[in-house]
């Protein structure tokens, strides 16, 4: 008899060495998800030296770690990751595959869904078991305006891709036990024919806005190197990270990693305070996941005050200097 | 391998993206409003059409541009022809419609595979549409030739390889392909020339090829509604749980309420 579909298996992403955060995060949504569906959480982790995190990803919820560990890994490569990773799942037949919805999830994801001819959403935002059993996927469309919900009712395994920090991870638990299958890996030189020669990390000068608890934005109502300063030297008070929207990135204000939205990061901080930003959903789907938004914008009809918990009408740019002003003498307060 | 470069890019009509803020559902039929929103060439599709013309400019070469589309998206073709392309062509079929990215990839294969052999598919990253970013890749499985997604720069073109960098999330990979292949561009490749009036004027004497899914052999099974593994069970807006509170008055006053309510949040 056919082998079932059943379990979830997620793809584990690595980057010289280091496990991405969203692998962990898939993690501990499989097992979630996994309560209701019954069978393993599986995962596929590939690269070069890299063996040592399999015991990590058990640590964070995998029963099962498969390895593919070969010279000719160490950076992504696309055509030995898609067929590795097509064969897996072709003979462990997952129900279900997760993959972070990074640069190399995206490119890896759509491939290795048309090799097996099944389903795949983008950027799923929410996942839940149907009453059907069947994986619903809630993805973003039309700039975030439209949600859908998405299924995959008969082709298998039913594949999404997920942002990042949407899902949680599990706390970790060394003493957690699973199995470490490392696969029998050829790959023929020949066969790389989009060929990744090298790949090279610009680190963000600053805490990355993902990570910030506090991210301070600007907009094009604020947009001058003036204002943007200001930004900076709030952020450094509040411990936050600086990001913007859209225009203020075309006028070379923030760099491409520092952009909130659609087509930029998506954010989940405890506070996210908007200067002169008005609120367009391209921009507002970034920020949905804070758990207060404050935004201050001159124009007391603007999209934004439909989004936020505390909102500002008034001329940012005078409200900033204020505002750093007052900061510092209350934080002064404090530390005597 | 044919003589001359044959550049191929994949274009899409999408609504006018400063519009999109403007799309409604309706709750009880469940269909999207886009009523009075323009429909436009997807942004990043010029950016692929740039870069195919570029190439041709410095190497020769033919481009030809592919839309697949409702009757109206012959809008983008022509738009595609004034900027410069040898040739557009317009896949349209009624049994198309409600392919997904599967389905949409498959049949544009099939359009691809008709016109012969090509070194170069140009395609933009995503759409701002559904901005899923699969297409590309997909369609390059069903062409059997390798892909590149969010390519930035191309750093140099043979008739056999390119070697093109990609960004990734803080940072870049460089990479070298065997042509044939697809190549998903992002914005940062180049700045979309503007058609010239000439050019506008000229495109409307040329032809904009229609195909219809029997002119290809496409499988009517595996495009539409039908031919697509996913399916959109449920449409609604996002809500939003805000408390909606809104401030006015002098900027100390400003100051001090931002302050107090970054203390309840426990910030300071
Ligand atoms: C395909 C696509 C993808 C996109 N993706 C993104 C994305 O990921 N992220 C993103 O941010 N954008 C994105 N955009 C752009 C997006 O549509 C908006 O154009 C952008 O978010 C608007 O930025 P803004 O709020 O800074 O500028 P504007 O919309 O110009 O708003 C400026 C605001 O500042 C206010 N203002 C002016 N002066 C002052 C003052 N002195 N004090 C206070 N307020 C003031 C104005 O009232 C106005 O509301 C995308 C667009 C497209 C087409």
């Amino acid at each position: 008899m056919p082998k079932e579909w059943k379990g979830i298996m997620t793809f584990t992403e690595q980057r010289f060495g280091q496990i991405e955060e969203v692998s962990l995060e898939l993690l501990g949504g499989a097992r979630t998800l996994a309560e209701k569906t019954g069978g393993d959480v599986s995962t596929f982790l590939i690269g070069h030296n890299i063996k040592n995190l399999a015991k990590e990803l058990i640590a964070y919820g995998a029963d099962k770690v498969f390895v593919a560990d070969h010279p000719s890994l160490t950076y992504y490569q696309s055509d030995a990751c898609t067929k590795i990773f097509t064969n897996l799942i072709h003979e462990q037949k997952p129900d279900i595959v997760l993959i972070g919805a990074t640069s190399i999830g995206m490119d890896l994801a759509p491939r290795v869904a048309a090799k097996l001819q099944t389903g795949l959403s983008a950027h799923v935002v929410k996942l839940e078991i149907g009453p059907d059993g069947i994986l619903r996927q809630i993805v973003p469309g039309f700039g975030g305006n439209v949600m859908a919900v998405v299924t995959c009712p008969e082709k298998r395994p039913q594949m999404a891709t997920v942002r990042p920090g949407i899902l949680k991870k599990i706390a970790k638990d060394e003493s957690r036990q699973g199995e470490i299958i490392e696969l029998d890996v050829k790959i023929s030189e020949e066969e790389l024919k989009a060929k990744t020669l090298e790949m090279k990390i610009e680190p963000p000068p600053e805490l990355p806005i993902e990570k910030a608890e506090i991210v301070i934005a600007g907009g094009w109502g604020i947009c001058d190197k003036e204002c943007f300063n200001m930004l900076k030297e709030l952020a450094k008070l509040l411990g936050g990270a600086v990001g913007g929207t859209r225009p203020v990135l075309d006028e070379d204000l923030i760099k491409e990693d520092q952009m909130i939205g659609q087509s930029g990061k998506i954010i989940a901080p405890k506070v996210y305070i908007g200067f002169g930003i008005s609120g367009e959903m391209h921009h507002v789907v970034g920020i949905l996941d804070s758990d207060t938004i404050i935004a201050i914008n001159i124009d007391s009809k603007a999209p934004i005050f439909d989004f936020v918990d505390y909102g500002v009408i008034g001329d940012a740019k005078e409200i900033l200097p204020r505002l750093i002003k007052k900061l510092k003498e209350k934080l002064e307060r404090k530390q005597c | 391998m044919t003589e001359e470069l044959q550049i191929i890019v994949c274009i899409k009509q999408v609504p006018d993206p400063h519009y999109l803020s403007k799309i409604t559902i309706d709750p009880v039929t469940k269909t999207i409003r886009r009523e009075g929103i323009p429909a436009v060439m997807n942004p990043l599709d010029r950016n692929a059409l740039e870069e195919a013309l570029r190439i041709k400019e410095q190497l020769g070469g033919r481009v030809v541009a592919i839309s697949m589309g409702p009757p109206q998206a012959e809008r983008v073709c022509r738009d595609a022809l004034a900027m410069g392309v040898d040739e557009a062509i317009l896949l349209s079929d009624r049994v198309l419609a409600g392919s997904d990215t599967l389905a949409t990839a498959y049949a544009l294969s099939m359009a691809i595979k008709k016109l012969g052999s090509f070194d170069i598919v140009f395609c933009g990253n995503e759409t701002v549409d559904g901005s899923t970013a699969q297409v590309p890749p997909q369609l390059a499985e069903f062409l059997k030739v390798p892909h590149i997604t969010r390519v930035r720069k191309i750093l140099s073109i043979n008739r056999n390889e390119l070697i093109v960098e990609r960004t990734i999330e803080y940072g870049y990979m460089k990479l070298r392909v065997k042509l044939p292949a697809v190549i998903a561009v992002t914005k940062e490749i180049n700045e979309p020339r503007l058609p010239t009036v000439s050019a506008i004027l000229k495109c409307y004497r040329k032809e904009i090829k229609k195909w219809t899914v029997s002119d290809i052999g496409v499988n009517p099974r595996q495009v539409g509604l039908e031919g697509s593994p996913t399916r959109v069970i449920d449409v609604f807006s996002p809500e939003v749980k805000r408390k909606r509170k809104i401030f006015e008055g002098t900027t100390d006053e400003a100051v001090e309420w931002i302050i107090e309510k970054l203390h309840e949040a426990g910030i300071i």
